[in-house]
């Protein structure tokens, strides 16, 4: 049964630097790495490699002493160069020296009528042990999920909404057979539906819209509709005690995969986007590539942010560093850090903002593609406007109340208010909107781990 | 580089730590946040980008939609002025002879309240906030045009510390900081902020037969007195026309320095409405509940006030000045969309209860604004409440 929801509220945030549909294939990255800061939920991660040891796409490389059955493993062939660790020892980056012809680990390889077959338990089983199970993301927390949990269901979005998004139908041609693999494996772990949640206002390719097996919504509206978070609010809402899990299109295939062809597949096609980008286009690469082959000679001058996934959610990287697990994107903005001369009056039209204040004219062209700097454009100070936030979080959610308790560290209050429902991406958008220039995102984790700790 | 830039560069090592004026760090960097956008960038994770507008410009926004106020207020002292006095004169007479009595003011109440601020800023060692920018307008355009600047500045000193400063600062406050100054006013000084002091005479003497009455003044004496109606009482009123429904609605009537014309108050609330700063649920309602407690009292019609048509409330007294600029206030007003229609109708039913049936005081919306602020957080717990109630539904159904 399909159901189209229409979600009025929200923001599109419009920029420059889109990705031409063109992959390129840049020169294959010299080192890859795998960051145990991108899965929130590790916190004591145990490394099962030395440096200098010698890996096969797909050989695990760490584990969470608290979850020991999940395993992170190398995205590509080659040797362990260097252990990074940072204050008081913690493990940021494991980096792996690429082999130019990648190995793989074997796994054990099913046809399509052995799927059929196949238990719930095997499949979990050959998924923690590959290293794909890392792509289930359990709500609430946004963090890997549990094994041993029942989702009530699990969702899947198929379309990012983020500003200069890839484009999945773009990027996943012909991965058709994959992808329905894996949403084959993935009914074998719920007792409730699979959810996969198409765009209602763009094209969508046949391996979403024709998917068998799963039930299909269609969204329409401004971003956030294309997260996955959102959606979820709008399909089977997440209530205390309740456990779904999310997956994206990628972890789908890479799943997918694992099962058709026996190994950990961390082949994928990323974006360079943004506006400091000569020529915006796809790159073929791997999780965890150094961005330094894939920037070469197509960044304009000046000084510039990169960042690893989309200017809304993403983090600040050098120019030689790692893409994040989880991202399928580079951006490159440039950085703010100069004053402007009574830059918080003078009127503008280069600048976006979702009010109207005087001077600020974004509203009036809409199509407008912009540059955005990183500048903060104003200081931090005590909330002080009212409703605003609501305008950009298509959930029924009081964001407000809700950051106000997570800054009181009030449980009951988190909890009662909606803490379930939320990961970063979802406030984002109120980060971004925010005139007293909180960092939001930061502080719904410091409540999300209140709440997982506490 | 400009030297400007060059300038604060070249003195910032006095206020780093360390430096010779270490604690006067906040007022070195307000002045320069001022004059310059700060290079301040987004941190390694969260947003990278962010939305132009600030606290600054927000501010700066109600400041400009409070200017036509303040210039026909300007126009209005004069113009009041020479009325009164019997004389004809000249647009630019009228403006000059206003500009001499509310500027000082203007400026008195920014002075005092910037002073303030930057002092306890020092003290506190918080940013100095853009808050102030709004208020101080506020509070002067509230005042009557013959206030001694003493007590402006003492009201001033009043409101930002026990009104703001003691709560938190900026985004922090109860109640409505200028309002509080009105009020701290109001109860101190009584005699000097009622009464006859909303004409500007100066040393003339007025015209046969002058009163300082404002319209609600008028409207409860009529009904104290027992004859006659409100409407008639106007009429008779020595300065012909002064109190048509056009008039008051044009705003050329004694009264505080930028409450009078209803017609500027509006075209400040469309200035705030279409950037989006004020919120059009609370101005609208501000008005409706007046105008259905207007109603309300004409049904029950028991003296000469309550007949008043219900409409010649939203151009009387504060009300539309109040409704746009005072209930607005994000931080003291309802934080909840549907608690800002609560608190919106509950302003203008209680101004007009205040108005009509307390004997002490006239005017209603200062009071009324003051008390909602109080009952807003109130409001919002029930609506609050019934967001979480409906989460704690749906997990049990």
């Amino acid at each position: 049964m399909s159901q189209t929801i229409k979600l009025k509220k929200g923001f599109d945030i419009n920029l420059a630097g889109k990705a031409a549909k063109v992959v390129s294939d840049a020169p294959k990255p010299e080192t890859f790495a795998i960051k145990p800061t991108d899965f929130p939920s590790i916190t004591r991660p145990k490394l099962l490699v030395e440096q200098g040891d010698k890996v096969k796409a797909g050989t695990p490389l760490l584990y969470d002493k608290m979850a020991d059955n999940i395993l992170y493993c190398s995205p590509v062939s080659g040797e362990i160069a260097e252990i990074n660790r940072g204050d008081k020892r913690k493990l940021l980056e494991i980096r792996i020296l690429a082999d130019t012809e990648n190995q793989y680990e074997t796994f054990e390889k099913f046809s399509s009528s052995d799927l059929k077959g196949l238990s719930k338990e095997d499949a979990i089983n050959q998924m923690l042990k590959s290293g794909v199970w890392a792509n289930i993301i359990q709500r609430p927390y946004g963090i890997v999920a549990n094994p041993e949990d029942k989702p009530k269901a699990i969702f899947i979005s198929a379309f990012d909404t983020h500003p200069l998004s890839p484009d999945y139908n773009f990027i996943y041609k012909d991965q058709d057979e994959a992808f329905q693999t894996g949403l084959n494996i993935l009914k074998k772990l719920t007792t409730g539906k699979v959810h996969l949640n198409i765009s209602a206002d763009n094209e969508v390719a046949r391996m979403f819209s024709q998917a068998e097996g799963v039930q299909i919504n269609q969204f329409s509206g401004k971003h956030p509709a294309g997260n996955v978070g959102v959606q979820i609010h709008h399909l089977d809402p997440i209530n205390k005690s309740d456990v779904a899990w999310t997956v994206k299109p990628y972890g789908v295939i890479q799943i997918g995969k694992l099962f058709l062809e026996g190994k950990y597949d961390a082949s994928k096609i990323v974006a360079l986007t943004g506006s400091e980008v000569k020529e915006p286009k796809y790159y073929k690469t791997f999780t965890g590539a150094s961005i330094k082959n894939i920037i070469k000679d197509n960044i304009k001058e000046g000084h510039v942010r990169y960042i690893t996934g989309n200017p809304l959610t993403g983090e600040k990287i050098s120019d030689t560093g790692y893409l994040g697990f989880y991202d399928e994107q580079i951006t490159v903005v440039p950085e703010g850090d100069f004053e402007e001369l009574l830059g918080w009056i003078k009127p503008t039209t280069s600048k976006l903002s979702f009010y109207r204040a005087i001077g600020l004219l974004s509203f009036l062209n809409k199509k407008k593609e912009y540059v955005l700097n990183t500048n903060t454009n104003g200081e931090e100070r005590a909330f002080v406007l009212t409703g605003r936030f609501e305008e950009v979080l298509p959930m029924d959610i009081l964001p407000m109340y809700l950051f106000k308790a997570i800054m009181a560290e009030d449980f009951d209050e988190m909890e009662a208010l909606g803490i379930f429902e939320l990961v970063e991406e979802d406030v984002a958008l109120c980060e971004f909107i925010d005139t007293s220039k909180h960092e939001l995102q930061m502080i719904l984790r410091k409540g999300i781990n209140l709440m997982i700790n506490g | 580089m400009n030297p400007i830039q060059k300038f604060f560069d070249k003195i910032e090592p006095l206020f780093e730590k360390g430096g010779k004026y270490e604690k006067y760090y906040t007022l070195y960097e307000g002045h320069r946040t001022i004059l310059f956008r700060p290079k301040l960038v987004t941190p390694s994770k969260g947003v990278q980008i962010r939305d132009a507008n600030d606290l600054k410009r927000t501010m700066i926004t109600v400041v400009i939609a409070m200017i036509p106020c303040l210039l026909f207020g300007i126009w209005n002292i004069g113009h009041q002025h020479f009325l009164a006095i019997g004389e004809t004169a000249t647009f630019m007479q009228k403006v000059g002879i206003g500009a001499i009595q509310a500027l000082p003011i203007v400026i008195v109440s920014y002075a005092v309240g910037l002073g303030t601020e930057f002092a306890i800023c020092v003290i506190r060692n918080h940013p100095v906030n853009e808050g102030y920018l709004v208020t101080g307008m506020l509070i002067a355009l509230i005042m009557p045009p013959f206030i001694p600047l003493w007590q402006v500045a003492l009201a001033t000193v009043f409101a930002v510390i026990i009104a703001k400063e003691v709560f938190g600062g900026t985004g922090m406050n109860i109640l409505n900081i200028a309002l509080t100054a009105r009020a701290f006013l109001y109860f101190a000084y009584p005699t000097d902020i009622s009464g006859s002091v909303w004409t500007y005479i100066g040393d003339a003497t007025p015209v046969d037969g002058y009163t300082g009455a404002t319209a609600l003044a008028i409207a409860y004496d009529t009904a104290l007195a027992g004859t006659g109606t409100v409407l008639e009482a106007f009429s008779n009123f020595w300065a012909e026309g002064m109190f048509s429904f056009q008039n008051m609605f044009l705003g050329a009537i004694p009264g505080s320095i930028g409450e009078t014309s209803t017609l500027c108050v509006l075209i400040g609330a469309l200035i705030l409405i279409i950037t989006g700063v004020g919120s059009w649920k609370i101005v609208l309602s501000v008005f409706l509940g007046a105008w259905l407690m207007g109603l309300g009292f004409n049904a029950i019609g028991y003296n000469a006030f309550m007949d008043l048509p219900a409409h010649y409330h939203l151009v009387m007294g504060g009300l539309a000045f109040g409704a746009v600029f005072m209930a607005t206030d994000p931080v003291s007003a309802a934080h909840t969309e549907t608690g800002k229609w609560i608190y919106g109708i509950l302003i203008g039913v209680l101004t007009v209860i205040i108005r009509v049936v307390n004997p002490a005081y006239p005017e209603g919306i200062m009071l009324a604004i003051l008390l909602m602020n109080v009952f807003a957080p109130l409001i919002d717990h029930y609506v609050v409440q019934s967001n979480k109630n409906r989460r704690l539904k749906r997990a049990t159904v």
